[in-house]
């Protein structure tokens, strides 16, 4: 089996206009590689919703996306300020993004729970004031 | 329904050229909140909406909307066209409402 092929990221925290920038580079990465639409889609998404998040409550991070014969693992890691309650933070519209971020569209609340749906694994470690780690799995669900 | 087909019959002004105006659009999204649109819309389907950010062109790419229709009259920033034009997004626009132009899609689809 081929060795991963790794793509990093820095995602800048500042800069709301080229959020998704990341995402989509990871997106024409696995269509590039052949991977089948419905993975590349699920991907997307979670890699958008991670990277956004990133950007409007963590000052930036980084990403690093592993891509596998059948399945892409995202690993997203900011020195924001945490999660203070994740069950919250996990329920469908709840959010806490800022008036600007909610201007431009942000802020639905759909974040994490559009991850929970489109990852096949979600793994989130977050500590107050220190960080947080989202680490994703998708596998090819056609194999 | 194409998307040169939707232009002149929806009367809309082409703010950017995507890819094709032979690509059949297969259905309609209105939304402006970005998470929802990136998971609720339609692949290879029109999305109607009043944001006009450069993320509106990344929500695009990502979610494959071949093509964004500013309602209302919503103007479009220099960088959101030009950004559009370079990922081969149409981005079109009209002085209608949302639910006008998804009410006339549907109407001249039939």
């Amino acid at each position: 089996m081929p060795d991963a092929i790794r793509m990093t990221f820095n995602v800048d925290g500042d800069d709301f206009a080229a959020a998704g920038t990341a995402s989509s580079e990871v997106k024409r990465a696995l269509k590039q590689l052949g991977m089948p639409p419905e993975l590349v889609k699920r991907a997307a998404i979670c890699m958008y919703e991670g990277e956004i998040n990133m950007v409007i409550h963590a000052d930036g991070g980084v990403a690093s996306v592993a891509i596998r014969p059948g399945s892409v693992e995202i690993e997203l890691r900011d020195r924001g300020p945490g999660i203070p309650d994740l069950e919250l933070a996990m329920q469908e519209g709840y959010s806490t993004a800022s008036e600007q971020a909610r201007n431009l569209g942000f802020g639905a609340g759909m974040g994490l729970p559009n991850m929970k749906r489109y990852a096949d694994e979600l793994k989130i470690d977050t500590k107050i004031g220190v960080g947080t780690t989202v680490t994703m799995v998708l596998r090819d669900r056609t194999r | 329904m194409t998307i040169r087909q939707l232009i002149s019959r929806l009367s809309l002004d082409v703010l950017a050229e995507g890819a094709s105006y032979d690509a059949p659009l297969r259905g309609c999204y209105i939304g402006d909140l970005l998470s929802r649109v990136i998971s609720r819309s339609v692949q290879g389907g029109l999305w109607i909406t009043i944001m006009n950010n450069l993320n509106v062109a990344a929500v695009a790419v990502l979610a494959d909307i071949p093509c964004v229709l500013l309602a209302e009259g919503v103007e479009a920033p220099d960088e959101l066209r030009e950004k559009c034009a370079e990922e081969g997004v149409f981005l079109l626009g009209s002085g209608r409402s949302a639910y006008e132009l998804a009410a006339a899609f549907a109407q001249s689809q039939s």
